[in-house]
């Protein structure tokens, strides 16, 4: 049976955690550990809240889990959530700690300690600002601990590391290496300031919790990736030459990523006014001949459906559009997650629009989505939609290296030989994609445009040639269909046909690892339960999907969104009904233990819609209580109505 | 413009003309500017198969399939866009934007500006008749307020924009200003504009005959204080060319120059180049970046067997 530790960081944003978060998830990685990241932000640069945990697993993880075993809390927010405030929006971690867990804490944030009701964990102190005087004065800086005060949380990795038992030399070394290879003596003051934490903490805590990092695995050839990451490299192998963006979170981790790459790949990133200017200068790119890819979040993807039409219209091999989903609508939630844009992305655009929309549910198959993307792109002459999300974008996980010798570059059908000026760009062909030329080379002159028009190029409205030019376009969505692989559109964990299904779970990108990680855990030979995770969503593989659903005795569908948008899809594709669709739209990915419940809720004689947040299934109206209590909770605890920093007038009424 | 060699001894006006029907009005001032562009191109000896022409929407927005060259007839307002992207993928063809006024200084507006902040080596021709023509004659970001022209249901109570203006403050390094009727003296603009290195603007006055009776070929044709409404800078003693480019107030005296011509007292109004400035170009600053780019276009380049092995390790 697996075994995993989750560790938390808390603190504010700004203060490096997610610096302490990584090179804490390197060190275990590099010592055999499968580890999941997951990091909650606000849209803010410094000062708000953010929390980001691993998940330390001795065999492969996909997905984050609810309860937290050690809690590192860098800030007074951490434990008490923001309740001083006249609406709260959150109360902090603590109930997120297992019984038998613990709270390692900064003696600064004792008078919130106080607070703490909690009787089941363990409360452990730590004098950060005492540690780091005794690092800056080795390194000849005595009594600078307050400038130095950013250090704090290198401490409290140190201390981490420590309190669970962990070896400190794995995490010098990713310590070191954070810093590159210049930084010598901050590299060592750093290190050496985790080092007295670690000792600190060890020799206090270690061996108390109810929990322990399971036994180190076998150390293995593994990778630390992110899905924005996974994605620049993809594109990077797919011979990506022009990539555009405006930035935009989710998104803009991705373009960044691929601007460091410049140089070295001969690949060229265009930072535009827009997001029309973005996909326009991408369709553009992509007739001029190179591989072109754009990468967006909603409010961006929202001025892109011009382009999208124009792309189609004009056959133009491309762009990519890499659409980084995040809690809508308008600006919404900015940096929180959502699965809302399924059917924006299938519909965006007026008219008939052929295109390919792709879910990937997974890192890797972030990777791999997006290297056959282009390949689609270019074979059938048409925008591709890459869906993903916050949470892909954001989510760290340990995994094999991407293996890429089976990758295989298709440009489809280009244009080579003169054709001595009698080339007709949309000539009307047994499949429907008209052999491309490229502007420069001779012979191949074309025209293109976003009227309807005839197999040259040139405009017109007759009858006949907009019956076949429509018919042209959109047969190639179901030439995709035809070709595209089976094990690229959909991937079911269950029995064989025609064994019945008892309860068939169906979900859709990037719930796929909660989904695989919680029938691990609960049923792994899918006895009980199935699971269907769909990622191509157009052209929808709605035959198979049909005959996997015609086997269940009943059909959960997952939906990251308030209105159920896969369902909907299913429904619209094949027919069937679903009998209980799962939403989820508090900003939030799924947690594995919320399949788990979600699964264990959706009885028979369940509603038809359960809506779930924080771990449970909720009633709708359950966010109003929740206000509610956390005013009741603040009313108990008069401490909490003073924070560290005095507040404005006109709060704490 | 780039360094090409022609590959036929003698290209023609003719060779950039395409075979289908033009279905603008008789009489449309946009004839002049398909005609100028044509023989610009067959003065610089450019292969049609090196061009690419993208147009926006509109009656303008037709050219691209009057030309016989690559030809993108794209979306309303977006022809910079599409203009940056085609030259970023081939920096070796001559690429030349085409738009309306209303295409380019009001939907595009966004993209004009960034346009000329980049200064890539391309050419923009902006037909500037004060109306949108092919809805039937509203009044566009150019008329002036005030004016009505018969197809307004009333006045505008809008300022115009002034394009040579715009062109100034986006950072155009070369603006020039053409009147479709005198095509000759056109296509010699434009022909400087597509060999000026850097982004260059020529707006071109033109008339509507279907829609605006207000700026008719008679008034273009007009006298001010028995001076010509329109004449050339080239021949007032007029030097638009910002001699030394590391000069600040060299290049500010020359945009002010610029500046006040554009805005002539009067009413009279000065054709040809208002402000020309050599500088690098934003192709320049790639292939400075972009090893690759000194040897070959980005479409040209083997981008298809690269290597992540660094990448991945990377994340080790």
């Amino acid at each position: 049976m697996a075994a995993h530790f989750c560790w938390m960081i808390g603190g504010p944003q700004g203060s490096g955690l997610n610096v302490s978060a990584e090179i804490f998830a390197k060190a275990l990685s590099r010592s055999g550990y499968y580890v999941f990241g997951q990091i909650e932000y606000h849209s803010n640069i410094k000062g708000k809240h953010s929390a980001y945990k691993l998940r330390i697993s001795d065999e492969p993880v996909a997905s984050h889990v609810d309860a937290v075993h050690l809690l590192s809390s860098l800030d007074e927010e951490t434990l008490i959530g923001d309740l001083y405030h006249e609406f709260p929006a959150h109360r902090g971690h603590v109930h997120e700690v297992a019984a038998g867990g613990a709270i390692l804490y900064d003696v600064e944030q004792k008078r919130f300690v106080g607070t703490i009701q909690r009787k089941d964990i363990f409360l452990w102190e730590m004098p950060y600002a005492e540690l780091l005087d005794r690092a800056l004065t080795e390194a000849g800086k005595p009594g600078q601990a307050r400038a130095y005060r950013i250090m704090t949380n290198t401490l409290a990795l140190g201390a981490s590391a420590g309190a669970v038992g962990f070896d400190f030399e794995p995490v010098a070394t990713a310590i070191r290496d954070s810093f590159g290879a210049k930084a010598g003596k901050v590299a060592d003051l750093n290190v050496n300031a985790a080092r007295y934490a670690y000792e600190y903490a060890k020799e206090r805590f270690a061996g108390q919790l109810r929990f322990s990092l399971p036994a180190a695995p076998a150390k293995r050839e593994q990778i630390m990736v992110k899905g924005t990451q996974a994605v620049g490299m993809a594109k990077i192998k797919a011979g990506v030459g022009l990539q555009t963006y405006y930035p935009i979170s989710p998104a803009t981790d991705e373009s960044v990523y691929l601007e460091g790459y410049q140089s070295e790949q001969n690949l060229l990133v265009l930072q535009t006014e827009d997001e029309v200017s973005a996909i326009d200068a991408a369709v553009m790119g992509a007739h001029g001949g190179v591989r072109a890819s754009t990468s967006t979040s909603g409010p961006g993807f929202s001025l892109m459906p011009e382009g999208l039409g124009f792309a189609a219209i004009t056959e133009a091999p491309g762009p990519v559009v890499m659409l980084y989903q995040r809690g809508g609508p308008s600006t919404g939630l900015p940096t929180r997650q959502e699965q809302g844009d399924l059917l924006f992305a299938l519909h965006a655009g007026q008219g008939d629009i052929p295109r390919i929309v792709m879910a990937p549910g997974d890192i890797e198959e972030c990777f791999y989505d997006t290297f056959d993307a282009f390949n689609y792109a270019d074979r059938y002459q048409l925008p591709v939609i890459v869906l993903v999300d916050k949470h892909l974008a954001s989510c760290y996980q340990t995994l094999p290296p991407f293996k890429t010798s089976h990758l295989k570059i298709d440009r489809g059908v280009t244009k080579l030989a003169n054709t001595n000026g009698d080339y007709q760009r949309y000539a009307f062909t047994e499949d429907g994609v008209s052999p491309r030329s490229v502007p420069g080379q001779a012979g191949g002159i074309f025209w293109s445009t976003s009227d309807e028009h005839d197999p040259r190029g040139h405009i017109t409205e007759g009858i006949g040639n907009r019956l076949a030019m429509m018919e042209k376009r959109m047969g190639k969505v179901g030439l995709a269909a035809r070709e595209i692989p089976e094990g690229k559109k959909y991937r079911f964990f269950g029995p064989a046909a025609p064994q019945r299904i008892p309860v068939l779970a169906v979900c859709w990108g990037s719930t796929k690892g909660a989904m695989h990680d919680a029938l691990h855990r609960a049923d792994p030979h899918h006895t009980r339960c199935a699971a269907l995770h769909i990622r191509l969503m157009n052209p929808f593989p709605a035959e198979a999907v049909k005959n996997i659903l015609a086997r269940a005795e009943r059909v959960v569908c997952f939906d990251g969104n308030y209105s159920g948008q896969l369902a909907q899809v299913i429904r619209a594709d094949t027919g069937v009904s679903i009998h209980h669709c799962v939403v989820k739209y508090d900003g939030r990915p799924f947690s594995e233990d919320e399949i788990m419940v979600a699964l264990e809720a959706a009885k028979a004689d369940a509603p038809e819609r359960l809506v779930i947040s924080q771990g449970r299934v909720v009633e709708e109206g359950h966010g109003n209580r929740e206000f509610e209590e956390m005013l009741v909770l603040r009313g108990s605890n008069p401490k909490m109505l003073a924070p560290m920093v005095p507040l404005p007038p006109g709060y704490n009424k | 413009m780039s360094t090409l060699t022609p590959d036929t001894s003698t290209i023609q006006a003719a060779d950039f003309k395409s075979d289908i029907h033009n279905d603008w009005c008789p009489g449309c001032g946009d004839f002049g500017v398909v005609s100028a562009v044509q023989m610009a191109l067959a003065k610089l000896q450019v292969p049609p198969h090196r061009v690419a022409v993208i147009s926006g929407i509109g009656c303008a927005g037709k050219t691209a399939h009057y030309m016989n060259a690559y030809s993108f007839h794209t979306l309303h307002g977006r022809v910079m866009p599409s203009v940056t992207a085609m030259k970023l993928a081939n920096h070796d063809l001559t690429v030349i934007g085409v738009g309306g006024d209303g295409d380019a200084y009001g939907i595009g507006g966004g993209h004009f500006v960034a346009g000329g902040r980049r200064n890539l080596d391309i050419t923009y021709v902006v037909m500037n008749n004060d109306v949108y023509a092919l809805t039937k004659g509203q009044a566009s970001p150019t008329i002036a307020k005030g004016q009505k022209t018969k197809s307004m249901s009333e006045a505008s109570i809008m300022d115009a924009i002034n394009p040579i203006l715009l062109a100034l403050a986006c950072g155009y390094t070369f603006v020039a200003r053409g009147y479709a009727l005198d095509t000759k003296y056109l296509s010699e603009i434009i022909a400087q504009a597509i060999q000026h290195r850097g982004s260059a603007l020529v707006d071109v006055l033109q008339t509507c005959p279907t829609y605006n009776d207000l700026h008719t070929k008679g008034f273009y044709a007009g006298q001010i204080e028995g001076q010509p409404r329109l004449y050339r800078l080239d021949q007032s003693g007029y030097d638009p060319v910002v001699h030394n480019p590391d000069d600040a107030v060299e290049i500010a005296q020359k945009k002010a120059q610029a500046l006040l011509k554009s805005q002539e007292p009067g009413g009279r109004i000065p054709l040809g180049v208002y402000y020309k400035l050599d500088v690098p170009t934003y192709e320049d600053h790639l292939k400075a970046k972009i090893p690759g780019l000194q040897q070959k276009p980005l479409a040209e380049l083997d981008l298809y067997h690269r290597d992540i092995t660094a990448n991945l390790q990377e994340l080790m």
